[in-house]
């Protein structure tokens, strides 16, 4: 060994021309950390995930349990509806229905009000892409993006085209609160329901001197009953293409099973607190067929906290995931005591 | 090259993803998800080829340079070539300015030897001279065998004037060589462009596989049968999910067009799902295993620890597709002279006419005075021998001690070079050779000028020409040289030099006497591990060899069959020989040899050597340098000179080193029994001590023939060590391939001169040593460097470092695509099985690009699990690697499951925090868009720290990549992802505002921590448990690292 050393080092003098540069990183020496799996590094590193997940998965379920709310599947409670709904000649029938409901206690702070529908795929694939973002910019291009409703059979252009837009949600409700046989409409928020950036960026409605000119030359999508720019006639800045009703339609879901917000309670009056105790209706105007394809359709009355709605996924999930982590903790401890006296090191 | 080929299948595969997604009805990814990665795999491997062809291009800078200029020489040409000319095709020399119409040329481009070579044309041509005149009106035929890669053999004949001339080597000039100490000389060109010698051996080596290579493909087919088996499952759930469900929801969404079943709507969803399941074969996979390789092979051309400096030669990778086989060599393969030794030849000892002359410098050097050789003005002063009576019997005239001198002086094929007036220099192209001719001068028998015709000797003083006759030339086959020359006194003899074995059966039978005493002699100095040479002469009759001479003419002129009539014609007059003595040179070890035999053994490297020495130079040579030593429990040798003797002796030692093998019971006499045919594969088998065999070229060619190689192969790989000497450059050949073909390891074979070549060839790697043999060697390796010690460096830090960061490597790449594309497959069942991608398309185009690949080309480059002061420290640590442990197909469906597991981790805690949840504010967060997001976001960041966790080397270079990649991630999902209006980028997923929207949700990030943790806290489990439980050679070396004590306290 030692003879080899000393030859080493002599070929490390001297070096002409074809000698390799003695930088560390052609010589593979750089500095380098060197970390490694230490008991005390991983012990650690369980024990605190472990406690850690056990403390955020406590504050979580018991926030989702301080969220209240009323779900109303009203599928079978409009029967009647449905089978009208069911032949599509009937297209331009109105149909009304009401669902009652009473809350036992108080709903205190925002109330959201949302439509839920269990089974439409609104995430398969040739239906999540048929939309133009284009045309919703209020830019006039034909799009190809909107197969299979792009244009009508003479040609005039579907206005929003698309499956998405075609098919959008068109059930309406209306919240009665029942006191003393005295009715009275809970006040409902229509806007301000979308995100910032899907209102005031992704939808524009093409400029012209008023909305309906804005429109012409294209046609409403042949679901709907009435064109783009008379979804909200009230409301200037919440019609045609920029009608939170439509753009909350338009964030297509993840999955078969969603919730879109709806209407929030506007906080006057006796609902200045949220709402109160009491017998409730709901009027449904239903216009959305859906018993075809056996989806269901919901009302949902929803408070939220600050982790979101009322879903008790992630507080479990978190209290299991920290248990797993304190015991695997434990049981590698066991095992570490068990080796400790093992020789695991090569006897030079 | 299969780099090459695999771009080929490669493209085409992409090519076929493109027109899947051309198709309408199938298309499911933008354009630009399959375009993107393809440009930039083009690219990257254009960059490779550009660097590849940059290096080569350094090699053949001087060839190159000169094509231009001789692009437009053609065959039949006449060239004018003057002094240190390059020479740019092969020519056929007809005259030069020097006398005897000589051309000396340098040949260091063509095989490295930097000695002065001469050429010399044939005088009829050579009247020629400089008279343009006659050269224009030059007219004759040549006719010459077809274009090879022989460099060292030229066959042919010219008609002049109806005349037959033979044509040889000697008289021609090869592309590449320089002429030297020449004026001008013309020559003809004979061979042009690629037809010429240089270029016929550029490029012809066999291209090598690793076996990670051949596993690797073997997986990817594996992956593509799993791909297609996803795409199946996905594609019925279609079917099913169309018939129930999508027949339904055509109100809303109509089938597309010309789709009118279930069924048919399920194949096509076949398609698209293939093109979204395609990345779980990434074609970026070749690309960066190539460049894993070459930077690795670049740290072995930069290590200045493999850097010899007296000769200044840096070790070199000259294949840059090996590097990980380096890591896992079984068998090396070793030359002897010039590998282990340093072919540096000192003329030692010497028996003449019975009576031995032995003074080893070693013992003596400090008592005696060395041998005065003052009485001989030429004498090489830095000659050293200490034997006084050998210079007695000089100088007293002994008729045969005269003759042994003036043998060696004659008969020989050295170039003098005398600048100087008395200061000879010779050029020798064998060192042995170089040491006679030495040895011969000092003791006053100088060699002091050549031509082709004649040899001047100075005997003791006085200047003496011989004609030169003929000369009977060395080759591996003959193994002896012999001269023919005619004294000035008009005597004709014979000198003959050559191997024992072979010159002992030519010999007279009057010397049988002196041929046992010098036996005796030979058997004393082989003993030594000297290299022992028998000289013999023989006075010729003169009528006899007017016939002989004539034959010979007729023979060497020969267009068919010249070799075989040549040699019959040599071993007709090299017979009856008087034995004149034997010489004895001495190899000096190289440095370190023993020491790095040593670690090799530890390393449980198993080393055969191959060498063309007599048994007893042999085995002295391995005691000398541990090979062999007094510890082993036996060494078996194995002469039998009879196929059945080799047999039984072949089985009594493996009775010895393992009895049980001999029983039925046995695993691999079972194997016997059951297929009638040769079982492919033998496992290892233990033998019960540490053995060494020895087996001569004789005994091992039976050995190597059809009926015994198995039983050689059973007993030799039992034995820790195996000599074969006297073997052939055909036999190491067949040795390597035999190991090769029985056994599941990788071998390696080093070796210096031309007789290794192929057996550097045949093995799965080649050393070449550039020593003094030449450059034939390095040229046909894969990796080349000054000393044999630099083979520990080689294989226990580069070749170690090579294979665990090759397999690092595939095993992070195949977990990060399995965990990306799987995500896919588990969408498919909530998304009604239509082809729905879970990320948007940037990310699934940039995702293999940018996103994650510098991190593990990071990793791969620079990870070392320990230095390599420890790796050559601990050998053991090298045995993982020859047992393939670190990545085979157990590991690879380790990785596999491990990638499923952080799939379903990455979709379905996401899946459940988002599902049928809303923001803090009440609105929509478990749209698609946002569940995208926070999917790449937690896929991203798990693969970012399970590198982290495979990564035990943290230089800068990595935290830049690692931190770099996670940056540019989310730089990119914030512009992309934020409020511009996304009408410009084009496309069907126009993502603003989702990053804002989402990433500022607690929840989504709870979700993503959750991820993050159930994806890599099991691992972190699992990976601390297996070092405490089952813990590989490097985990224990490691713990050095955390507690140096144990160190102290062991050693």
């Amino acid at each position: 060994m030692k003879n080899k050393m000393s030859f080493l080092q002599q070929e490390g003098e001297a070096c002409p021309s074809r000698c390799p540069d003695n930088s560390a990183f052609r010589q593979q020496r750089l500095p380098a950390w060197k970390p490694q799996f230490t008991i005390t590094a991983v012990l650690s590193t369980f024990f605190l995930t472990g406690m850690f997940c056990l403390s955020v998965g406590v504050c979580l379920i018991l926030s989702a349990n301080s969220i209240r709310e009323i779900q109303i599947d009203y599928s079978d409670k409009c029967s009647d509806c449905s089978k009208l709904r069911e032949n599509s000649s009937n297209w331009n029938k109105e149909c009304l229905c009401s669902v009652n409901f009473t809350l036992k206690e108080d709903i205190l702070g925002d109330v959201f009000m949302y439509y839920g529908l269990q089974n439409f795929y609104q995430n398969h694939r040739r239906y999540a892409i048929s939309r133009s973002d284009a045309q919703l910019l209020g830019q006039n291009v034909n799009n190809s993006y909107c197969a299979p409703f792009t244009t009508y059979q003479n040609g005039t252009p579907m206005a929003p085209c698309g499956a998405i837009a075609n098919s959008m949600f068109n059930d309406t409700f209306d919240l009665f609160y029942n006191l003393n046989s005295s009715v009275t409409q809970v006040p409902l928020l229509k806007t301000g329901n979308s995100w910032w950036t899907d209102k005031n960026v992704k939808f524009r409605n093409p400029k012209s001197y008023n909305l309906s000119s804005a429109f012409a030359g294209t046609s409403r999508p042949p679901y709907w009953q009435k064109p783009v720019y008379l979804l909200d006639e009230e409301d200037e800045r919440n019609n045609g293409y920029i009608n939170d009703d439509f753009i909350i339609w338009m964030r297509v879901s993840a999955f078969a099973t969603f919730r879109n917000l709806y209407r929030r309670v506007r906080r006057i009056r006796q609902f200045a607190d949220g709402l109160p105790a009491g017998n409730y209706t709901f009027h449904i105007s239903y216009n959305f067929p859906v018993t075809k394809f056996k989806a269901r359709k919901h009302v949902i009355l929803s408070t939220v906290v600050w982790s979101g709605g009322s879903n008790p996924f992630l507080g479990i999930a978190y209290v299991i995931s920290g248990t797993a982590a304190t015991l695997a903790g434990f049981v590698i401890t066991a095992i570490h005591l068990k080796l400790r006296k093992r020789k695991t090191y090569f006897q030079k | 090259n299969l780099f090459e080929q695999f771009q080929r299948i490669a493209n085409a595969y992409f090519l076929f993803l493109l027109i899947l997604q051309l198709i309408p009805q199938i298309s499911s990814l933008a354009w630009f998800t399959t375009v993107v990665p393809l440009v930039l795999v083009l690219a990257v491997s254009g960059v490779k080829d550009a660097i590849d062809d940059f290096v080569r291009s350094m090699l053949l800078t001087c060839t190159l340079e000169f094509d231009e200029k001789w692009m437009n020489v053609q065959v039949g040409d006449i060239i004018r070539l003057e002094n240190n000319n390059f020479v740019t095709a092969d020519l056929l020399l007809l005259s030069s300015s020097e006398p005897h119409s000589l051309t000396y040329i340098e040949t260091a481009e063509l095989d490295g030897e930097t000695n002065l070579k001469v050429k010399q044309a044939l005088t009829v041509t050579a009247e020629l001279g400089e008279d343009l005149q006659k050269l224009t009106e030059f007219n004759g035929e040549v006719k010459c065998e077809a274009p090879n890669n022989k460099l060292d053999k030229f066959t042919g004949t010219l008609t002049l004037r109806g005349e037959k001339y033979a044509l040889d080597n000697e008289k021609m000039l090869l592309r590449g060589c320089i002429i030297r100490n020449t004026e001008w000389c013309f020559g003809l060109v004979i061979y042009a462009g690629p037809d010429t010698k240089l270029m016929q051996n550029s490029g012809k080596t066999t291209f090598k596989r690793t076996s990670i290579d051949r596993l690797m493909n073997v997986l990817v087919l594996l992956i593509f049968a799993f791909l297609a088996l996803m795409c199946l499952i996905l594609a019925i759930g279609n079917g099913i999910w169309e018939y129930d469900k999508g027949y339904y929801f055509q109100v809303y969404l109509p089938w597309a067009e010309g789709v009118n079943s279930a069924s048919y709507s399920g194949f096509l969803m076949f398609w698209s799902y293939v093109i979204i399941l395609n990345t779980v074969v990434p074609i970026s996979l070749y690309v960066s295993v190539e460049i894993i390789r070459l930077g690795n092979s670049f740290y072995i051309d930069w290590d200045r620890k493999m850097y010899y400096p007296p000769k200044d030669t840096p070790a070199q990778a000259r294949t840059t597709t090996l590097n990980e086989e380096l890591g896992q060599i079984k068998y090396i393969f070793s030359d002897k002279t010039g590998t282990l030794t340093q072919n540096i030849m000192c003329f030692n000892k010497c028996s003449i006419h019975g009576k031995s002359y032995e003074m080893n410098g070693k013992y003596l050097e400090r008592r005696q005075k060395k041998v005065d050789f003052s009485y001989n003005q030429l004498a090489d002063p830095k000659f050293a021998f200490y034997d006084h009576s050998l210079v007695e019997a000089v100088k007293l005239g002994d008729i045969q001690t005269h003759r042994f001198f003036r043998l060696l002086s004659l008969c020989h094929t050295v170039m003098p070079e005398e600048k100087k007036e008395g200061n000879l220099v010779y050029q020798a192209q064998s060192p042995d050779e170089g040491a006679l001719v030495t040895a011969a001068r000092n003791f006053g028998f100088v060699f002091r000028a050549r031509t082709p015709e004649t040899i001047t000797v100075v005997e003791m003083g006085e200047t003496k020409v011989y004609k030169l006759l003929a000369i009977l030339d060395f080759n591996n086959v003959r193994k002896r040289m012999s001269v023919i020359v005619r004294s000035p006194e008009g005597d004709l003899t014979l000198y003959c030099k050559g191997a024992d074995t072979i010159l002992y059966e030519l010999l007279h039978s009057s010397c049988d006497s002196l041929k046992e005493e010098t036996t005796e002699h030979l058997n004393e100095f082989a003993g030594e591990g000297l290299r022992t040479l028998v000289v013999a002469y023989k006075n010729l009759d003169e009528e006899y060899f007017q016939d002989w001479i004539r034959r010979h003419h007729e023979a060497s002129t020969a267009l068919e069959g010249r070799e075989d009539k040549l040699s019959e014609l040599y071993e007709e007059i090299e017979k009856d020989l008087m034995l004149l003595g034997a010489t004895a040179i001495e190899d000096k070890l190289q440095d370190g040899v023993p020491q790095t035999i040593e670690t090799l053994a530890r390393a449980s490297i198993k080393i055969w050597v191959l060498t063309g020495d007599k048994q007893e130079t042999a085995m002295n040579i391995s005691y000398s340098c541990n090979l062999l030593n007094d510890d082993m429990d036996d060494v078996f040798v194995i002469e039998g000179s009879t196929s059945d003797d080799v047999l039984k002796e072949l089985r009594d030692a493996r009775k010895k080193m393992k009895p049980e093998s001999f029983l039925d019971s046995d695993e691999i006499n079972i194997q016997f029994e059951k297929s009638s045919k040769k079982p492919k594969v033998l496992p290892d088998e233990q033998a019960n001590g540490v053995y060494g065999l020895v087996i001569t070229g004789h005994s091992l060619a039976y050995g190597l023939e059809e009926n015994l190689e198995l039983e050689l192969v059973r007993t030799a790989c039992m034995c820790k060590v195996v000599i074969c000497c006297r073997v052939t450059p055909l036999q190491k050949a067949q040795v390597v391939e035999l190991v090769k073909k029985y056994k599941k390891a990788v071998t390696l074979a080093i070796g210096d001169g031309a007789n290794d070549v192929s057996m550097i060839k045949t093995a799965h790697i080649g050393v070449g040593i550039s020593g003094q043999e030449g450059m034939q060697a390095v040229l046909s390796s894969d990796f080349s460097f000054a000393q044999f010690r630099y083979l520990q460096r080689l294989l226990l830090v580069h070749g170690r470092w090579s294979y665990i960061r090759m397999c690092k490597f595939l095993k992070y790449f195949f977990y990060k695509n399995f965990a990306f594309t799987l995500v896919h497959f588990w969408y498919g069942f909530f998304s009604g099985f239509s082809a729905q991608t879970v990320y948007d398309e940037w990310f699934i185009t940039l995702y293999n690009l940018v996103y994650t690949s510098l991190p593990v080309l990071g990793m791969s480059l620079f990870d070392q699990d320990v230095d390599d002061r420890w790796s050559l420290l601990f050998p053991q640590l090298y045995v993982p690697g020859q047992q393939n442990l670190y990545f085979n197909k157990t590991v690879f469906v380790k990785c596999m499951f491990q990638g499923i597991y952080s799939s379903l981790i990455l979709f379905f805690i996401p899946y459940g925090a988002m599902y049928n949840t809303v923001r803090s504010d009440g609105k929509a967060i478990a749209d698609y868009q946002s569940f995208a997001l926070m999917v790449q976001t937690c896929l991203l960041i798990v693969v970012s720290v399970q590198i982290c966790l495979d990564t035990s080397y943290w230089t800068v270079v990595n935290q830049f990549f690692i931190w770099g990649s996670l940056s540019v991630y989310f730089a990119i999902t914030f512009t992309m992802y934020s409020d511009g209006d996304c009408y410009s980028f084009d496309s069907a997923f126009c993502f603003s505002g989702t990053a804002r929207n989402t990433l500022s949700q607690p929840n989504v990030w709870l979700a993503i921590f959750l991820s993050i943790t159930l994806c890599v806290l099991p691992v972190v489990g699992f990976r601390f448990l297996k070092t405490q439980l089952r813990p590989t050679p490097s985990d224990k070396v490691r713990k050095y690292l955390i507690k140096p004590e144990i160190l102290l306290t062991t050693t």
